[in-house]
C-alpha cells in the first residue's frame, strides 16, 4: 500500500488552475521526484502535500487516511516534515535552537514547568537536545551549532533546513530544490545526506529538483508536471525515453515552417 | 591561564550564566543592591523603584515585540488596567496586597489575550494602530467606569499590609518590587531557554515554517499577549502602591511610547536588553535635571530649556541607536563583553 497517494488534485488561485487532475503514489522508503518547467505547479503540488494549500478537487491519502482539509500541523503530527525553496529557517535563532523548535512537537513542558525550568523542563530539554546533537553530527554542522541562522553562508542555511526537518523524526520528507543555488560540492554532499536519510534512516522522500543529473541517479520514481498537468510518470529511465517529457523540455522535434 | 570556554554537560550549555565568575558577580551585585535601602536617600530609592517598575513593565514589553514580533502601543493601556484592578480589589473588595498584584496580573493577561486576537489576522504597523486603539478605549472606560475606577478623580490605594507590617515607606517598598522583578526576571530567562519560549522567537522569525513545525500559531499568539501583559499588570499594579493615588492621567500614551524606546535602546529580544532599556530611560530624565541644576549657575536660561529637551533627546537616542546598533545596548555588552573574554590572547 502506497504511503502517500494524491488523487485527482485540482488547485485554482482565483481563475488561474495551477494544477488539474494530478494523481501518484508515493510507496514507504522511496525516493520520489517531481520535476517539470518552471512554473509547472511543483511548489504548489508539494504545499498541497504539506498542507499550506488547500486544493479545491482531489483527495491526498497518507497512511490511508484522508489529510486533504487538516491544517499544517496536523500533518507534522502524523509524520510529515519539509523544506521550503526560499529557505525559511528561523533567521534571529541559533542553528541549535532552530532545530529545537524542530522537537516541539515532541516536547511536553508547559508555560509554568518551563518558567521554574529547574526540574522536569530542564530534564526534557537535554534529553531532546541530546537528539538534535545527533542530527547535527549526521549532518556534519558541529561547528555551527551555536552560529546565528541569519549569518550563515547559503549551503549551509540549506543543510540547517534539512536538519530541521529531521529534527522532527519524520517519516515522510518533502523537499523542495534541496540542491537549487550550490555549488558542485555541495550538491555532492547534499546528495549523500539525502541517500543517507533515506537509507539509514528509513525515510521517504519526495523531493522537487531541477538538477536532472541528481533526479536520474537518485530517485526511484519521477512524476513530471507541466502546465499544472501530469504528462508522465515511472522510473527515470520510463521518464527520460517518454516524448511528452522530451517536448516540455526541448520543445517539438518537428517545428513546420523552420 | 584560562583559553577557551568549554562545557562538559548540556546542563552547562543551556545554563544562563556561561561562567562561574558571571554567578559570582551576580551575587554581589545583589548583595550590593539589596543593602542600597541603608544608605540611599528617599528621593534617590524613590527613582530606583521606579526602575525595578520599568524593568517588570519593559519585559513584559519585550516578550511581546521583541520575541514574538508582535507591535504593540497598548502598553499604557495594560498598566492602567493593571494599576486600576488592583486598586480596585484592594479597596472595594479589602483584598490584601500579596492577592491583589497577582489577580491584577491575571485580569490584565486576560485582557491582553482579548486585545491580542486581531493579531492573528493584521500585523506590523496595523496591529500597532489596533493597539493604539486598544489604548484610548480603555482610557475612556476608565474615565467613565466611575463606580469601579473613580473616573477622573481616580483612586486612592491602600497601604499594602503584611499583616501589621506595613509596606510604607520606599526601602520596605524597595524589597516588594525588586524581589518581584528577580522573580520576573528568572521566569522570562527560564521561558526562553524552553518549549514555549523559542515557539514564540519562531513565529517571530518565520510564521509559515513555524506553522510547518507543529507550533500552534492561535494559541502561542495569545499566550505571548497574555504572559507580556501579565508582567505588564503586574508592573502596573506597583505603580499604584508607589504613586498611591491613580487617576487616567498616570498611564497616557507616552508611557507606551517610553516603553517601547526602552527595549529599542535595550534590545530587542533580549532580557538583559530590557534591563538596561528600562534603567537608561528612567534615569534619563534624572541625569538631564542634574546637568541643568548644576549648570543653573553659568547658564540660568538653559533650565528651561534643557528641560524641554527631555523628548528631543530622547527621539534622538531612539534614532541613533536603530541607525548604529539596531540590537540594542545588550548586543553592544555582548560584544564588549566578548572581546575581554579570553584577553589577551583571543584566539
Amino acid at each position: 500500500m502506497a504511503q502517500l497517494s494524491c488523487s485527482d488534485i485540482q488547485l485554482n488561485f482565483g481563475g488561474v488552475r495551477a494544477l488539474s487532475g494530478v494523481s501518484f503514489e508515493v510507496q514507504q522508503g522511496e525516493i520520489f521526484a517531481i520535476i517539470g518547467p518552471n512554473g509547472a505547479g511543483k511548489s504548489s503540488m508539494l504545499n498541497c502535500i504539506s498542507g499550506l494549500y488547500h486544493p479545491q478537487q482531489g483527495k491526498v491519502l497518507y497512511e490511508d487516511q484522508d489529510v486533504t482539509r487538516l491544517p499544517p500541523y496536523e500533518r507534522t503530527k502524523r509524520g510529515m516534515a519539509r523544506s521550503f525553496q526560499n529557505i525559511a529557517l528561523f533567521k534571529g535563532m541559533s542553528v541549535i535552537d532552530n532545530l529545537m523548535i524542530g522537537r516541539h512537537l515532541h516536547q511536553h513542558s508547559g508555560l509554568i514547568t518551563g518558567g521554574l525550568y529547574y526540574g522536569p523542563a530542564q530534564a526534557e530539554e537535554i534529553r531532546h537536545r541530546e537528539y538534535c546533537e545527533e542530527i547535527i553530527e549526521f549532518l556534519e554542522i558541529q561547528s555551527i551549532r551555536k552560529s546565528i541562522v541569519g549569518t550563515l553562508a547559503y549551503g549551509f542555511q540549506k543543510r540547517v533546513e534539512l536538519a530541521r526537518a529531521l529534527a522532527l523524526e519524520p517519516k515522510l520528507l518533502l523537499l523542495d530544490e534541496p540542491m537549487a543555488g550550490m555549488n558542485l560540492e555541495e550538491t555532492e554532499d547534499m546528495v549523500r545526506f539525502i541517500l543517507d536519510t533515506n537509507e539509514a534512516r528509513g525515510i521517504t522522500i519526495i523531493m522537487i529538483e531541477h538538477d536532472m543529473g541528481v533526479v536520474m541517479d537518485i530517485s526511484n520514481s519521477v512524476c513530471v508536471l507541466d502546465f499544472g498537468k501530469k504528462i508522465a510518470g515511472g522510473t527515470p529511465e520510463q521518464v527520460q525515453q517518454d516524448p511528452n517529457v522530451i517536448k516540455a523540455y526541448l520543445g517539438d522535434e518537428d517545428l513546420e515552417g523552420l | 591561564m584560562r583559553c577557551g570556554d568549554f562545557k562538559t554537560s548540556y546542563a552547562a550549555d543551556m545554563s544562563i550564566f556561561e561562567t562561574r565568575t558571571a554567578r559570582i558577580m551576580l551575587a554581589i551585585f545583589l548583595c550590593i543592591l539589596f543593602t542600597l535601602p541603608f544608605y540611599t536617600p528617599g528621593y534617590v530609592l524613590d527613582i530606583i523603584n521606579r526602575i525595578g517598575i520599568a524593568i517588570i513593565g519593559a519585559i513584559g514589553l519585550n516578550i511581546l515585540t521583541g520575541f514574538t514580533g508582535q507591535i504593540s502601543l497598548g502598553n499604557a493601556a495594560f498598566m492602567a488596567i493593571g494599576a486600576f484592578s488592583s486598586g480596585y480589589l484592594g479597596t472595594k473588595l479589602n483584598l490584601p496586597f500579596y492577592l491583589c498584584i497577582p489577580l491584577a496580573g491575571l485580569i490584565t493577561a486576560s485582557f491582553g489575550m482579548f486585545v491580542g486576537i486581531p493579531s492573528l489576522r493584521i500585523k506590523g504597523l496595523y496591529l500597532a494602530m489596533a493597539t493604539l486603539a486598544a489604548h484610548f478605549i480603555v482610557e475612556f472606560i476608565i474615565v467613565k467606569w466611575e463606580s469601579v475606577t473613580g473616573g477622573v478623580a481616580g483612586l486612592t490605594i491602600p497601604t499594602p499590609k503584611l499583616g501589621s507590617f506595613a509596606i510604607d515607606s520606599d526601602a520596605r517598598l524597595f524589597v516588594l518590587i525588586f524581589v518581584i522583578a528577580i522573580l520576573a526576571v528568572l521566569f522570562a530567562k527560564n521561558l526562553f531557554r524552553t518549549k514555549v519560549g523559542k515557539a514564540f522567537v519562531a513565529i517571530r522569525d518565520q510564521a509559515i515554517s513555524a506553522e510547518v513545525m507543529g507550533v500552534n500559531i492561535l494559541k502561542y499568539k495569545l499566550l505571548s499577549f497574555g504572559i507580556s501583559s501579565f508582567y505588564v499588570g503586574v508592573a502596573g499594579a506597583l505603580i499604584a502602591y508607589q504613586a498611591k493615588i491613580i487617576s487616567p492621567e498616570t498611564f497616557p500614551v507616552t508611557v507606551a511610547i517610553d516603553y517601547l524606546g526602552m527595549i529599542i535602546i535595550g534590545g530587542l529580544g533580549s532580557i538583559l536588553g530590557s534591563i538596561y532599556g528600562a534603567v537608561f530611560i528612567t534615569l534619563l530624565p534624572e541625569l538631564l535635571r542634574m546637568i541643568t541644576t548644576s549648570l543653573s549657575g553659568s547658564f540660568p536660561e538653559l533650565v528651561n530649556k534643557l528641560a524641554a529637551m527631555k523628548e528631543l533627546i530622547f527621539g534622538m537616542l531612539v534614532i541613533v541607536f536603530l541607525i548604529f546598533e539596531p540590537n540594542g545596548m545588550a548586543a553592544r555588552w555582548h560584544n564588549i563583553k566578548n572581546y575581554w573574554k579570553l584577553y589577551p590572547f583571543s584566539h
